[in-house]
């Protein structure tokens, strides 16, 4: 696991049923490419964060395939349709087989 | 023949960047909806230096940069911000304390950031905050000292900075703190390295201008420690003037040395009026 | 060792062959493109890709990318050593088939964008960054 990983969820307390609330994502993590060398000329193996999930009330809002030219720090920002009052789940796939949830509630 | 034609080159690139003068922009920088004061009056001291409006580098970057500053999530420099918190709380050294022990939330840093680098009448010593956290590390925590740029260090920084945020830069220049302004203020006029250039030449000489790609800023350091996005990490006051020493092609002063503590007096004193920024976002 | 000429004109061909990058690159493209589309064409309207003119750092590009009803966007970076960037898949409490990130970019190039939309076919839309270099060592 890559060290000091930190999940940071940006989704509002409260919306009416039906609405569609914008979401953002940031996660601490260095999305190590595999395209670099260390000061010995040795490639540094990939360690990335693969995939990234967000479901409501166990539907899927997004589910995104990540690859290692996605930036230090992943970052998404997307838009979440809220039917009825209930659990965002987040969560990021590790190549290393670390697994980072972040879980907020909306009421309606 | 060859040399001559090259010299006469690098005259006319030092002089093109006139023709693309571009200057500071015209937006509002507002955090979370708070209007920053990110223009303003020079102070008094700097009349000499013929700036009579004081700019912070949000303005001098592309839209697109300067929106990661303006929501406190979207500013990837938060994190490191988040990590501080937890070490704020967390309990080190002989003394068994945390920051919070003393200090209770780190609200109760705001205004400090404002007046650093601050003299130590008591110690009788000119302190950076990185000094000062690692005084309050050793001295009343009996833990270990942070490296002076490393990680912890400039997250720790970042949260101490952002309690402040919003609130005018005011970093004393007399009584004790006169003769770190002088000496501050004759590097920043000194030309180092192979490139035969001072922090006046490029920040004070040619703001608004391009330096190659790079568009000059002021040289503020009201926003620091800020996200660079090149480095996609926070980077400290130290970090960015041993950087700018070694882009002159010289030998730098290190982090923590008493010429960069003399110059982070003097330069963060010409950001005076300005408000705390940091983490800024830069590129 | 000895060339023959014949051998020397080879061997530079192939040397050519292998620095000729961008054609290495878009063919990895196109491949990438081929396995998201099935060889489908790719129509012009129903993807919208916003990315910056200049990006003045290519570690951290903000982009965006939206197709009203898709069920899937995937997004390349062309001048990249690999060229995928992310594939995202809307469900069904997806309230726009839309998303913002930010990403990296080894230089100046084109970001791509292919969105699956309802129907099942394809549309493409492409943006050209232009990534600075800075004066002060970037």
């Amino acid at each position: 696991m890559a060290s000091g990983v930190k999940p940071r969820v940006k989704v509002p307390k409260s919306a009416s049923a039906g609405e569609a609330i914008v979401i953002k994502t940031l996660i601490s993590h260095p999305m190590e490419s595999g395209q670099r060398k260390d000061s010995n000329g040795n490639a540094i193996p990939r360690s990335i964060i693969n995939r990234f999930t967000c479901e409501f009330n166990g539907q899927s809002v997004v589910d995104v395939t990540m690859e290692p030219a996605i930036s230090t720090n992943p970052y998404f920002e997307f838009e979440a349709t809220v039917p009825e009052a209930g659990d965002f789940v987040f969560t990021w796939y590790d190549d290393d087989g670390s697994v980072y949830n972040d879980t907020q509630s909306v009421a309606v | 023949m060859k040399y001559k034609t090259l010299t006469a080159f690098a005259a006319l690139v030092i002089s093109a960047p006139i023709v693309f003068a571009g200057g500071a922009d015209d937006d509002t920088l507002s955090i979370d909806g708070e209007v920053m004061v990110s223009k303003t009056a020079a102070p008094a001291h700097m009349a000499e230096t013929g700036i009579d409006t004081i700019i912070s580098g949000w303005h001098f970057r592309e839209d697109d940069t300067q929106a990661m500053q303006l929501d406190t999530f979207d500013n990837p420099g938060m994190i490191a911000v988040d990590q501080a918190m937890d070490a704020w709380k967390t309990v080190e050294g002989t003394a068994e304390k945390s920051c919070a022990s003393c200090h209770e939330g780190p609200e109760s840093m705001a205004g400090v950031r404002a007046v650093y680098p601050k003299w130590n009448a008591e110690a009788g010593e000119m302190r950076t905050l990185a000094m000062q956290v690692n005084t309050c590390r050793t001295e009343q925590m009996g833990a270990e000292a942070y490296k002076y740029d490393g990680a912890q260090m400039t997250a720790m920084e970042a949260l101490i900075s952002v309690q402040s945020r919003g609130m005018p830069v005011n970093v004393a220049i007399d009584g004790p703190a006169a003769e770190y302004y002088e000496k501050g203020k004759e590097i920043y006029y000194t030309r180092y390295g192979q490139l035969e250039l001072s922090c006046a030449n490029c920040h004070e000489q040619n703001y608004g201008n391009f330096i190659r790609a790079d568009h000059l800023s002021q040289g503020q350091i009201n926003g620091f420690p800020t996200y660079r996005l090149k480095n996609a990490g926070l980077v400290q006051t130290h970090n960015r003037f041993r950087g700018c020493i070694r882009d002159t092609r010289a030998e730098t002063f290190a982090v923590g040395s008493p010429e960069f503590i003399a110059l982070e007096v003097y330069v963060a004193s010409r950001g005076n009026g300005l408000s705390v920024e940091g983490p800024s976002v830069r590129q | 060792m000895d060339f023959t000429r014949r051998e020397t004109l080879a061997l530079g061909g192939a040397a050519a062959l292998t620095f000729v990058l961008p054609f290495r690159a878009n063919a990895a493209v196109d491949d990438a493109i081929a396995e998201f589309t099935g060889g489908a064409a790719l129509a012009d309207a129903g993807v919208e890709l916003t990315a910056p003119e200049i990006a003045e750092n290519g570690n951290t590009v903000p982009i965006a990318v939206s197709a009203p009803g898709a069920t899937a966007i995937m997004l390349l970076a062309a001048g990249n050593p690999t060229p995928g960037v992310a594939t995202f898949n809307f469900g069904p409490l997806a309230a726009s088939q839309s998303a913002s990130t930010r990403m990296r970019l080894a230089g100046t190039q084109d970001v791509i964008a292919i969105a699956k939309l309802a129907d099942g076919s394809f549309a493409r839309s492409a943006k050209t960054v232009k990534v600075t270099i800075g004066g002060c060592g970037g």
